[in-house]
């Protein structure tokens, strides 16, 4: 059974490996996220949240989604400390 | 095992740095369109400043300035305030999270109501992460019990 299972994690790598070959390289300028989205980020995102720091604009703002994700984990890992942890001595 | 004693010189000395720390905390909430910064680390020097409290004095003290019930409810209304904001976009006929809509709401142009979005969930992203840091610290220093710390 253990077999069974690595030979299931070694096909399973090397078919996550195999997808990354598709990539752009790293740093490409000519890669699709390149081309499209990091120019319209620098040129408007100063005018159109009127917010200097551009980071924060993407942060928060055109990527306010992942954010939201990112403080719903960090609210979890809280609750499940308490849950996990919390003890009251009797 | 580390012996618990009580000394002076730390004790005044976090005393004085403490409100410091927690005024530089939101303004580094607050200043996070301008500069490096945003919710997450505010949210980080905030909570670091009662974790403080729980180092130089005892884990009594820090829960007598910060109940463990105010921690879970500004943790649980910093992501509330997230959701919400992304609610009433969506109430007022945009996109979730979309803040140019707030617009009908503040007498202000949609530029800037992105930015007042901006600044309403990095406040809320600050409160979660406070409250995370605290009550992780807590939890995990004191094995749940709240009583002494690094026992």
């Amino acid at each position: 059974m253990k077999f069974v299972a690595f030979i299931a994690v070694v096909m399973t790598g090397a078919l996550l490996i195999y997808g990354t070959i598709d990539m752009p390289d790293w740093a490409d300028p000519h890669a699709p996220a390149a081309l499209h989205v990091s120019p319209m980020y620098i040129e408007k995102a100063a005018e159109e949240t009127a917010t200097p720091n551009m980071v924060t604009a993407v942060l928060a703002d055109y990527r306010g989604y992942d954010t939201l994700g990112e403080t719903t984990v960090i609210f979890t890992a809280a609750i499940v400390c308490i849950m996990l942890l919390r003890r009251p001595r009797k | 095992m580390i012996e618990r004693f009580e000394d002076v010189i730390i004790q005044t000395l976090c005393r004085f740095l403490v409100p410091f720390m927690q005024l530089f905390a939101l303004y580094v909430i607050a200043h996070g369109h301008h500069s490096p910064g945003g919710g997450f680390q505010g949210g980080c020097i905030l909570g670091a400043s009662f974790i403080l409290l729980c180092i130089a004095y005892d884990i009594k003290e820090a829960k007598r300035r910060m109940t463990e019930k105010l921690n879970v409810t500004f943790c649980c209304l910093g992501v509330i305030i997230f959701g919400g904001i992304g609610v009433v976009c969506l109430i007022l006929g945009a996109n979730y999270l979309d803040y140019g809509i707030l617009h009908k709401l503040l007498p202000v142009n949609i530029p800037e109501a992105r930015s007042l979005g901006i600044l309403g969930i990095e406040i809320g992203v600050g409160f979660a992460v406070m409250a995370a840091m605290v009550s992780i610290f807590l939890n995990l220093a004191s094995g749940g019990e709240h009583e002494e710390a690094l026992e």
